[in-house]
């Protein structure tokens, strides 16, 4: 293994191969992604890999958007051999009580006035959409096309091997035991593969963050929980968008292989780091999706399992250098979305640790937004 | 369909013994990234037929003995349920 480096980042997720790639692409030349496990083997291998523009806070809607216009490039730009099953199918995110459509009309305005053309729509309007949605308990919808899914194991893959190719050294099975830290800059980290000299670490640990920024000192309010999803036998297309409902605890979108797939969330959730799923879950799961689309009922899990988001207090991400330590960047605390927002990440993040011109003004995403007690709240999170 | 023997390793997501071959060549040889990739062992039977030939090929491939290779996780059903059984609570199936 490399002795010295310019840029370690803790974490072989989507958000530090994004973030190797960037900077590899921008010129720098050692860089070192170290992975404890398998590729993927973190949210990124479990998540949903849905992605929306329709958010409730500026931040949220410029970097999904920012992302978003990757992704309709992503196959090219990053130069991959396999499919990254992209879809754009919308998101259709139904509204139960009028309070919530009230949130979701000023939703649109803002993401409107950022550039997403996200619209606020009628129940026969949503049939439109999906024909055998059930409305009895709808009082509207809001949907935006541009919205959709990629496959995250080979998003994750074409990120990894356009890093690689670019001269990124990416380690699995390399787990990060200590960052070290002396007279307020970083020095360089200790793994079970051996110590790297470096003066720029990046935590991205997705559900480890704490863990990670403990070894350098950190405290973060980021906390984990544990989210499950399943999936279907491939059927014929029948589900265009992701149907999305926060007051019933669902999301689910047919993906571009036939397979159908849904989680929920589940605020008792031990905040243990557990992977494994639940018949709880599988339970409620069914009974939620099969009142709202009843076609499903006909339709067979394959499969069930778990994975973490790892939630900061407003949910939105940390992103940036860490006030007290010179050299230490945050890109954690993605709340459930950090698949999609991965491409603005690589971005930020590398124009951060490069000392360039952000493409996003994202200093409001900072560590200290905590200390100062300057939240904003995303209301849409499921 | 090419000329030669087209062996189906995977039946359930119809991944053939070539193009396994193929992905282990381009350096997929962690069996859990070559699961994610060719969505091997994810379908219907999650493996039962396909992973004892995935892992043989990587052992021939990499020289890690099978003895020292771990199987991928099996995950819950370990049959295919219709939801509206579930949510009926009823787990009853047909054989
Ligand atoms: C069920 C579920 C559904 C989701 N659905 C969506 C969705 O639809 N859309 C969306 O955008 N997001 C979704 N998410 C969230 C998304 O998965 C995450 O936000 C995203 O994958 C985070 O990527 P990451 O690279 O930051 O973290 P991860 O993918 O978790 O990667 C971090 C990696 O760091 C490694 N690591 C940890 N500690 C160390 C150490 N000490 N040394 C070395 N390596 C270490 C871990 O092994 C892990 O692989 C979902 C998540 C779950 C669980």
């Amino acid at each position: 293994m490399k002795s010295r480096a310019d840029v370690v980042i803790v974490g072989g997720g989507i958000s530090g191969a994004a973030i190797a790639y960037n900077l590899a692409k921008k010129g720098v030349k050692h860089i070192v992604v170290l992975e404890k496990s398998y590729q993927g083997s973190g949210s990124t291998g479990r998540c949903g890999a849905g992605i929306r523009q329709q958010w409730g806070t500026e931040m949220n809607c410029r970097l999904s958007k920012l992302s978003n216009e990757y992704f309709e490039k992503a196959k090219e730009e990053l130069e991959y051999h396999g499919d990254l099953e992209f879809k754009q199918g919308g998101y259709l995110i139904l509204a139960s009580t009028d309070s919530e459509l009230e949130l979701f009309r000023r939703n649109v305005r803002l993401q409107n006035k950022l550039g997403i053309r996200s619209q606020l729509i009628s129940n026969e309007e949503a049939k439109e959409i999906v024909p055998f949605l059930v409305t009895d308990e709808i009082v509207g919808a809001t949907y935006h096309e541009k919205d959709g899914h990629l496959n995250p194991f080979t998003t994750l893959d074409a990120f990894v091997r356009a890093a690689k190719r670019m001269g990124v050294t990416y380690l699995t099975h390399t787990e990060v035991t200590k960052i070290n830290v002396q007279k307020g800059r970083v020095v360089g980290v200790e793994t079970t593969a051996g110590n790297i000299a470096t003066d720029t670490v990046v935590n991205a640990a997705g559900g480890y963050s704490k863990v990670v920024a403990d070894l350098a000192g950190v405290a973060i309010p980021t906390y984990s929980e544990r989210h499950q999803i399943l999936v279907t036998t491939p059927i014929n297309p029948i589900l265009k968008p992701m149907v999305m409902s926060f007051s019933k605890n669902i999301y689910t979108q047919q993906v571009p292989h036939g397979s159908i797939i849904m989680g929920r969330s589940d605020a008792s959730e031990p905040r243990d780091l557990n992977n494994r799923s639940s018949w709880q879950f599988l339970d409620e799961m069914a009974k939620t999706v099969t009142s709202l689309l009843p076609p499903l009922e006909r339709v067979r899990v394959v499969r069930a399992w778990a994975g973490q988001y790892n939630l900061t207090p407003d949910k939105q991400p940390i992103l940036g250098e860490v006030p007290d330590v010179k050299g230490f960047y945050l890109a954690v605390g993605f709340s459930g979305h950090g698949f999609m927002f991965a491409p603005a990440t690589g971005i930020l993040l590398s124009e951060m640790i490069l000392k360039e011109k952000l493409t996003i003004d994202v200093s409001a995403l900072g560590l200290n937004r905590f200390s100062k007690g300057e939240l904003i709240i995303e209301p849409s999170v499921v | 369909m090419c000329k030669e023997k087209r062996t189906v390793a995977c039946r359930c997501e119809d991944v053939t013994l070539d193009e396994i071959r193929d992905y282990i060549g381009m350096g997929y040889t962690d069996l859990e990234e070559l699961k994610r990739v060719l969505r091997i062992s994810m379908g219907r039977c999650q493996g039962k037929t396909c992973l004892p030939i995935v892992m043989r090929e990587l052992s021939i491939a990499t020289g890690v003995p099978l003895s020292e290779m771990k199987p991928t996780t099996f995950r819950p059903p370990t049959v295919g349920i219709l939801l509206g059984d579930l949510a009926k609570g009823g787990l009853v199936h047909e054989e």
